[in-house]
């Protein structure tokens, strides 16, 4: 059993429209030294295995091909016992 | 001339698709397909309406371009039959890799509903023989993420292709080179974000769509050695 965490980031050359948003909300709260937001997704799976490579190998190609889109995001994951 | 107009959980201008194409294409045979078909042998031209599709969970389309309905679209688009993706079918093949780019949130987070004008950028293709280059076309929008992006390097490619078919005059949503809609290589997948199905009607207004549904038809005849 292996449960992985997989972070899906908007690439840093790539307009954020909703951290914008946000970044405009936090400064009107006065949190002025906010520089800049981002907002990416968090997803959680959890694997019925032992085979860990076999896990690992899965969990990048679902990245490429579904969890993330490589035309604006990149993607990173953890996969923890 | 036979015409799918396909069906995913969500979709919901499927059928003022089809009403488009029976009222513009002379002798159109029109059906709905659902997503779970996974064969589209025998048909001419293949419209991905708007609308959503499964949720648009994850991002627009991403779900919905490995249904088993899309494997059929890919190899018909292979094989250089006429597709067409308006708004969420955009968005569909985008995902899917048969056009490139992708479509993002609009920068000003809005969701744009109203008529748009468009530069026919490109009227030399299947879709847009019936307009004149550079015709200022009246042809509605409405959508949330219809912010187009690509690198540079791919926009320098549509660009020197020729490939960039409709842009807006007032870009409503942010996207790169103010970009509406884009074909492939190839001349037979055409994506775009206004609604070309809701200008086919003088009773609406605006038949500004009209000639985009008779260009393919032309485009068919000519392929087909169909005079008249």
């Amino acid at each position: 059993m292996f449960k992985a965490k997989v972070y899906v980031t908007t690439k840093a050359n790539v307009l954020d429209p909703q951290g914008a948003a946000v970044q405009q909300a936090l400064h009107t709260m006065g949190y002025s030294a906010v520089d800049d937001v981002r907002i990416g997704k968090y997803m959680e799976l959890t694997f019925d295995t032992t085979d860990r490579a076999q896990a690992e190998a899965e969990l990048e190609q679902m990245c490429k091909k579904l969890l993330a889109n490589p035309v604006v995001e990149d993607y990173r994951y953890e996969l923890e016992d | 001339m036979k015409v799918a107009v396909l069906v995913f959980p969500g979709s919901n201008c499927d059928w003022d698709c089809v009403h488009a194409a029976e009222q513009t294409i002379e002798g159109a045979v029109v059906d709905r397909v659902w997503h779970t078909t996974d064969t589209l042998e025998g048909y001419d031209l293949i419209m991905i309406p708007g609308g959503f599709s499964y949720g648009d969970y994850l991002r627009s389309g991403a779900i919905a371009r490995f249904a088993p309905v899309m494997q059929a679209v890919a190899k018909a688009a292979a094989e250089g039959v006429y597709v067409l993706g308006i708004c969420n079918g955009f968005q569909i093949l985008t995902e899917a890799g048969l056009l490139p780019g992708a479509l993002r949130r609009n920068t000003g987070l809005k969701f744009r509903c109203h008529s748009s004008q468009l530069h026919v950028a490109n009227a030399d293709t299947a879709f847009t023989s019936g307009y004149a280059a550079g015709e200022v076309i009246d042809i509605p929008i409405a959508h949330g993420e219809g912010n187009y992006y690509c690198e540079d390097a791919v926009l320098e490619q549509l660009k020197a292709r020729n490939q960039i078919v409709f842009t807006y005059t007032d870009n409503p949503n942010g996207s790169v080179a103010d970009i509406a809609g884009v074909i492939n290589e190839q001349g037979n997948v055409l994506g775009m974000m206004p609604h070309p199905e809701r200008a086919v009607n003088s009773l609406l207004r605006n038949e500004d769509g009209i000639r985009l549904f008779t260009s393919i038809m032309k485009a068919w005849r000519e392929r087909h050695a169909i005079v008249g």
